[in-house]
């Protein structure tokens, strides 16, 4: 039916990175006035193909076609001239310099001269066309990471973007905040603009998108419509299997209590109250979630019990022994483990191997090590035992870990801090960014430690994974919990109300 | 001692004499920082504008003629620089530090076969001072700044200049944004690459215009490894400065009083007891340790700084 040629069209793009083959002779189409799903495991290639749209990266081989001319983007500069922007999956902006300043960077339209209140006032102009608000004048710094994104979409539009790519953008999103994305992402359209959109969250799929395009591998495993499709066929594509239901729960074997806290007051890095007197208690086999907003000092309290972040006031209780001022070492000894929400900057270290991060932290005992030294040999042997147990892909110890994609890093993460049977497992949004895969990974194995009697104080602001996860749920609001349900009773939308602050009807 | 050895016009008009190639380095080193890029070649730029300035001033008796060769020979120093930390994307300091070794090396070398033992000609031309003739009837103020070098004050509009160009200009923000986060900045369609040339090479520039100051303005020959470390001082004031031209500037101006009082104080007495001048002396040495640990508030580096840039790299 319609005449006029796709806006994009890339057809037959290969990108290698030494060795790596990035994208295997990817197709991509996207019709004009369209919201276009790109969707694939981690590692599949969809920023890869998206940069090479924008001009970051320059494909091996391949065409791309915008409204029916051949291309050749050799650097942001042309993807921009010919009308297009990207949101990328990691923010790209400035932290020191102010909204205004970032938003027109590289295209100030001015004189040789800034004019700080200028910048402003323009920037204030394309936020009131389309209904967003942030001010100009602030830094980017001081920004929440929902406002950041806003700055972000704010780039794009400024360049009036005929063509605007997300990537990831819902990543680091409450959802109410996905909520406001998708207003905007619609508006867009309805503007006339064309959308592509990079999610791993299927539900996200089905709610603002029109076509998909699914990558596995770097090449095209389907292009769908989002009408005519399912979240069971799109899994299919995507994984190249079906996903298991998830695994039956069994009862609570409780033994004891595995963790108790009492009083527990922190302040936040900056200084604020973070945290204004925590009780609960986790005990030994059962999943105890805490949903909220992040940053209502769920980082704080999962800092405080891993010895990271100093508590002012209150007591931490395993196994009798307060352990409220013990540093993580010691907390360590004593059965704790931690799966830090910043993997990337907290759970490993990138530029070392996999077998390496398997035993940070374990390294100055045996078998890692004996009088000082390594023992190279065990440590080889500790890295493929897990890398097989913990299905890494690829399944190479000596691969280094900032090349693996981001749940298998996930995996090395896990693979350390579950292999030594720990009593306590403290996990902070421990599927931010990753696959449908991975994330069903995670959960499995974390339903196993539970199983064999382990406690898991499970943080994250997303509501599905609390809901699959958790035997009770404690909702976090300013530094308080709001309130505790066990998990029959908390409906998503009790939730989401009790993570806004509304307490109202709520059991204490 | 006299408030006269603390604070005499004269102590002043030592500190601005002595705090210019300090400044033109902290100069230097701000504007390449900005930019993302580590310049501790600025000793090297530093010294071969000393040598090849006090050359071409020999053989032509032209100062301007003198002067742009100082200045291409520190800039030729920072371009290799440039070459081995942009586009070939090796250690900073490594490279630095390197260059400064060849440009000891070549000018010690060059002084001795152009020079032998006799040292360089007395009668080179030289960057005149400035004399401010309607300042002389004023007390202090005529000895204080009334008989300063040219670089001086061309030390003085460039601190201004710069300061305006980094912070008020499209051109300003990009150099910034480029040494924050380069690939945000590439994302928008800055040319990174282009940016931090101009940078290294503007920075090795400024250096050699504070060696030329040093051999042409102040001493009127060469010698050996005259440079003495300014540019590393430099370097310490650039951090002191918070890394923008006015605080290098300030800070350039506590080392060099602190060495113009190493100088007045001399003989001085306090309560009978003689000041150990030797120690003096180490002054502007303890502010650059207490520089560059950090003692002095919070001064923080442009986040991208030292880090060579890959363009298809991890983001
Ligand atoms: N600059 C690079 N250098 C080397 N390898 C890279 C680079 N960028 C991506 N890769 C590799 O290319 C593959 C595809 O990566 P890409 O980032 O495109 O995946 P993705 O589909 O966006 O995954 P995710 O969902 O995790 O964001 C991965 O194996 C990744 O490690
Ligand atoms: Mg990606």
């Amino acid at each position: 039916m319609s005449a006029s040629p796709p806006i994009v069209e890339m057809r037959g793009v290969v990108k290698r990175f030494g060795d790596l083959v990035a994208l295997d002779g990817a197709d991509l189409v996207v019709q004009e006035r369209e919201i276009h799903a790109l969707i694939g495991e981690n590692g599949a290639g969809k920023s890869t193909l998206m940069n090479v749209l924008y001009g970051l990266y320059r494909p091996d081989a391949g065409t791309i076609r915008l409204r029916g001319q051949e291309v050749r983007l050799r650097s942001p500069r042309d993807a921009i001239a010919s009308g297009i922007g990207m949101i990328h999956q990691h923010f790209m902006l400035i932290p020191p310099l102010t909204v205004a300043e970032n938003v027109v960077l590289g295209d100030e339209r001015s004189g040789p001269m800034l004019g700080e209140r200028r910048l402003a006032a323009r920037v204030r102009e394309l936020e009131d066309r389309f209904h967003i608000s942030v001010d100009p004048e602030t830094k980017v710094e001081d920004l929440p990471l929902g406002l950041q994104q806003r700055v972000e979409i704010l780039k794009v539009l400024y360049r009036g973007s005929e063509l605007l790519i997300f990537d990831e953008p819902t990543a680091v999103l409450t959802p109410q905040e996905v909520d406001e994305l998708f207003v905007i992402v619609r508006q867009l359209r309805d503007e006339g603009k064309t959308v592509i959109f990079i999610t791993h969250k299927l539900r996200e799929v089905f709610a603002v998108t029109d076509r998909i395009t699914v990558l596995r591998d770097g090449r095209n495993a389907g292009n769908l419509l989002t009408k005519a499709t399912n979240a069971s066929e799109i899994a299919r594509l995507m994984v190249g299997r079906d996903l298991k239901p998830p695994a039956a729960r069994t009862p609570v074997q409780s033994s004891g209590t595995a963790l108790e806290i009492r009083g527990l007051q922190a302040k936040s890095d900056r200084g604020a109250e973070a945290l204004k007197g925590i009780d609960l208690t986790v005990n030994a086999g059962e999943i105890l979630g805490i949903a909220g907003v992040s940053g209502n000092g769920q980082s704080e309290l999962a800092e405080c019990i891993l010895g990271l972040h100093e508590p002012t006031a209150g007591t931490i209780l395993i196994g009798g022994a307060d352990i409220a001022h013990d540093d993580p070492k010691r907390t360590r000894e004593r059965g704790v483990a931690y799966v830090p929400e910043d993997r990337r900057a907290e759970g490993l270290v990138l530029a070392f191997t996999v077998a390496d991060n398997f035993i940070l932290g374990k390294q100055d005992h045996a078998p890692f090590s004996h009088r000082g030294v390594l023992d190279s040999d065990v440590i080889s042997a500790n890295g493929d035992r897990l890398a097989k147990e913990f299905d890494v892909r690829p399944p190479n110890a000596r691969a280094i870990v900032g090349n693996l994609s981001g749940g298998n890093q996930q995996k090395v993460v896990l693979g350390r801090e579950l292999s030594e049977q720990p009593k306590l497992i403290v996990v902070n949004q421990p599927t931010r960014g990753l696959d449908i895969g991975s994330t069903e990974y995670v959960w499995e194995r974390l339903l196993e430690q539970r199983a064999r009697g382990c406690a898991v104080l499970l943080v994250s602001s997303e509501l599905d994974e609390i809901r699959a996860l958790s035997d009770r749920i404690a909702v976090m609001f300013e530094g308080r919990l709001v309130a505790t349900l066990p998990a029959a009773e908390a409906t998503e939308e009790r939730l989401g109300l009790l993570m806004a602050g509304h307490t109202e009807g709520a059991p204490a | 001692m006299t408030w006269e050895m603390l604070v005499g016009a004269s102590v002043l008009a030592a500190t601005l004499r002595l705090a210019t190639p300090i400044a033109l380095a902290a100069l230097g080193g701000t504007m390449s920082e900005r930019s993302g890029v580590v310049n501790i070649a600025l000793e090297g730029s530093m010294l071969v504008g000393c040598f090849f300035g006090v050359v071409v001033a020999d053989r032509s008796h032209n100062i301007w003629l003198a002067l742009a060769a100082a200045l291409l020979a520190g800039l030729l120093l920072a371009a290799l620089h440039a070459y081995a930390s942009i586009t070939l994307r090796a250690d900073q300091i490594v490279s630095g530090m390197a260059l400064n070794i060849l440009a000891l090396g070549l000018t010690t070398y060059l002084d001795y076969e152009m020079y032998g033992t006799t040292g360089t000609p007395s009668d080179l031309v030289a960057v005149p001072d400035l004399h401010l003739t309607f300042l002389n009837g004023i007390p202090y103020v005529g000895t204080a700044i009334g008989d300063q070098n040219w670089i001086v004050w061309v030390g003085l509009l460039l601190v201004a200049a710069l300061q305006v160009f980094l912070f008020r200009t499209v051109l300003g923000l990009r150099w910034r944004a480029v040494g924050e986060h380069p690939r945000a900045a590439e994302t928008v369609g800055v040319n990174v690459r282009r940016m931090r040339y101009a940078a290294v090479l503007a920075s090795g520039a400024l250096a050699a215009l504070g060696g030329a100051y040093l051999s042409l303005g102040v001493a009127h020959s060469f010698t050996d490894g005259m440079t003495g470390g300014r540019g590393f001082i430099g370097l310490a004031a650039m951090i002191f400065g918070r890394w923008t031209p006015v605080g290098a500037l300030g800070a350039s101006l506590i080392f060099g009083y602190g060495n113009a009082l190493s100088t007045s104080l001399q003989g001085a007495t306090v309560g009978g007891v003689r000041l150990p001048v030797q120690l003096l002396g180490t002054l502007p040495y303890i502010l650059t340790i207490l520089a560059v640990a950090g003692f002095v508030g919070r001064s923080r580096a442009p986040a991208a700084d030292g880090l060579p840039y890959e363009t298809e790299g991890h983001a």
